[in-house]
């Protein structure tokens, strides 16, 4: 798959050129700022960009922008932001425009090669991968109403989810059969008041309950 | 003390020849007094003016003052700072009433006008030396008859002329002495307005030195952040990559390189950890509010966390509230057994109030406890308050009411 990535930090982003051509990504362009990052885009149309939050010249959140604009415009390049620290905002500003291929990780987790490999493909894929951090977030954030029907158990699960973890990752992790998974998610999606569809779709729906909650 | 000083000034003043540049400098100081006290003088010899004279003084108090500390200043080098101006909206009447006003005026009425006699007399001393010293030199000029041309008579004037002549500095030194003692008790601040100055000036350099620590924590963050965890990064992700690559090395090696792997990883958390600590970045990009929320993740309890915040807040302010409710977060998970932890953060008006409440076993007791004593310090530090609420068996409330803006 072709990939573009953007990244200031030259070490940084030499490193990730690194690691995903290693894994047999092609890096079409690798770029350090945001407008560079939307012209390689536009020319090169990859599978998937992964760019840093904070970017030349303001040092803000170029990289949260940047992304948004390729959602719209180009729906199907997958965008993988890295940030320094966790703000949720980002994600949910990410998340607003389309839920399936985005991801947001902190920027260290990137040393977890394998780790950030298979989040990145998660997302190439169209999946969704967001940091734990993100998540853990996510969850202090005044919930009320509708969160606050979940079980603990369904909380860890709804985290899991938000991650964009599938029902075996999230069985794996949480130390329980498949099956009692999909007992909490079905009882999540209930509870959520989530029509019963396409069950990705609900998935990510649910995701979007947690997020619209903060 | 004066008795000391007054020693001390008369020691100095007999060692002053009078044609040193201090005599000159005494002299020329109280000199310049005289014209200012013509009017009152004038006032009092003559009664028709004394109403006008009155009057003009007494409106003229400040304008006079300053006129007066213009001359302490230029001709003497002594430095009267200004009383504060007090508030006074009724502007005429109100500064009436002010006591410095009445402190000035009596200056201005009573103890300028005889220091500007005492002067006079001081220059007038000058004039006699100077004539009486010189006798020799124009006595010749005098009509014959004159007893001044005997001259066991003009040997006793010179000799008082050389008297006077060295007593004259001794007394402009005197004056200028009184002068500067007077000026400073009845022009300068009173001690309470010296007290009231002096703690707003230590208000204001506890406030820059807060600002300045700040600053260079901020600083040490940023070069953290932009150089050694970049660069840490980037070799934890290569060795990662080795780690994944390389599939035919002998196992001994692959387990320096797994090793080394899981170290850089573990310096990126402690590093991550430390920078936070110091200053997180998330406060300076993207405000309070999301740091809060980054603190409120991490804690090892479930906490429900309530910002709201209208107004701008000082960036010191701002770390300040983090770094309490980090601590107290910190507290809490360490000491009252709690299960749920509420924090709210608001404004209410200028001051930011932070209430951080948990359903723990209280009996926290600020007194005792170091991490309450160091938040209340560290509330301390910006003229805010910290009190805690804590009876045995819960629950806790530590409530803290910064200032928005320092």
């Amino acid at each position: 798959m072709r990939a573009v990535i953007a990244e200031d930090s030259v070490l940084l982003r030499v490193g990730l050129v690194k690691v995903l051509e290693a894994v047999g990504y092609e890096v079409v362009a690798a770029v350090g700022d945001a407008e560079e990052l939307l012209a390689a885009v536009e020319e090169h149309r990859p599978g998937v960009v992964v760019a840093d939050v904070r970017m030349p010249p303001g040092f803000s959140d170029e990289g949260v922008k940047a992304a948004m604009v390729i959602r719209r415009q180009w729906p199907e390049v997958a965008v993988l932001l890295l940030s320094q620290y966790v703000e949720e905002r980002y994600a949910a500003d990410l998340l607003a425009t389309n839920t399936s291929g985005v991801g947001y990780l902190l920027k260290q987790r990137v040393a977890n090669v394998d780790d950030f490999v298979d989040a990145l493909q998660r997302v190439a894929d169209g999946g969704t991968a967001l940091d734990p951090e993100v998540v853990a977030q996510l969850l202090v954030r005044r919930h009320r109403d509708p969160l606050e029907k979940l079980t603990p158990r369904e909380r860890d699960v709804l985290a899991l989810m938000a991650e964009g973890r599938s029902n075996a990752a999230i069985a794996a992790s949480l130390v329980v059969s498949d099956s009692a998974v999909a007992k909490h998610i079905n009882s999540i999606f209930t509870k959520l008041d989530l029509p019963p569809a396409d069950d990705s779709h609900r998935r990510v729906m649910a995701v979007l309950r947690f997020l619209e909650v903060g | 003390m004066p008795s000391t000083t007054l020693r001390r000034a008369l020691v100095r003043s007999l060692r002053r020849p009078p044609w040193s540049a201090e005599a000159w400098r005494d002299t020329r100081f109280i000199a310049a007094g005289i014209p200012m006290a013509v009017p009152v003088w004038l006032a009092v010899t003559e009664s028709k003016l004394l109403i006008a004279v009155l009057a003009v003084v007494l409106t003229c108090t400040r304008p006079l003052a300053d006129a007066q500390r213009g001359r302490l200043r230029s001709l003497y080098g002594v430095d009267v700072p200004p009383p504060r101006p007090g508030d006074s909206p009724n502007r005429l009447l109100g500064r009436l009433r002010l006591v410095l006003t009445w402190r000035q005026a009596a200056y201005h009425l009573v103890v300028g006008p005889l220091l500007a006699l005492g002067a006079a007399t001081v220059v007038y001393l000058w004039g006699a030396a100077l004539v009486l010293s010189t006798v020799f030199g124009w006595s010749w000029l005098l009509p014959a008859t004159t007893g001044l041309r005997e001259w066991p008579v003009q040997l006793g004037l010179t000799a008082g002329g050389v008297a006077l002549a060295v007593a004259s500095p001794w007394l402009a030194g005197l004056a200028a002495w009184v002068e500067v003692r007077a000026a400073q008790l009845l022009l300068g601040p009173d001690r309470a307005e010296q007290l009231e100055q002096r703690v707003e000036e230590i208000a204001e350099s506890r406030a820059g030195l807060v600002d300045a620590v700040d600053a260079e924590r901020r600083r040490i963050e940023r070069d953290l952040h932009d150089g050694a965890q970049q660069r840490l990064t980037s070799l934890a992700m290569n060795l990662g990559l080795a780690r994944r690559t390389f599939k035919d090395v002998p196992p001994e090696v692959m387990q320096v390189i797994v090793e080394a792997h899981e170290e850089a990883q573990a310096a990126i958390d402690e590093l991550r950890d430390l920078v936070r600590g110091l200053h997180p970045a998330v406060l300076e990009d993207r405000g309070l509010d999301a740091a809060l929320s980054g603190i409120a993740a991490r804690a090892p309890l479930p906490v429900r966390l309530d910002v709201e915040l209208s107004g701008p807040i000082a960036p010191t302010v701002e770390a300040v509230a983090y770094f309490t409710v980090s601590e107290a977060l910190t507290n809490v998970a360490k000491h009252a057994r709690a299960k749920q932890v509420d924090v709210s953060v608001r404004t209410t008006g200028d001051r930011l109030r932070l209430i951080i409440s948990d359903d723990g076993v209280g009996g926290a007791d600020p007194s005792r406890g170091t991490g309450l004593t160091g938040l209340r310090k560290r509330a301390a530090s910006v003229d805010g308050t910290l009190s805690v609420l804590s009876p045995l068996g819960g629950p806790t409330t530590i409530t803290v009411e910064l200032p928005c803006v320092l």
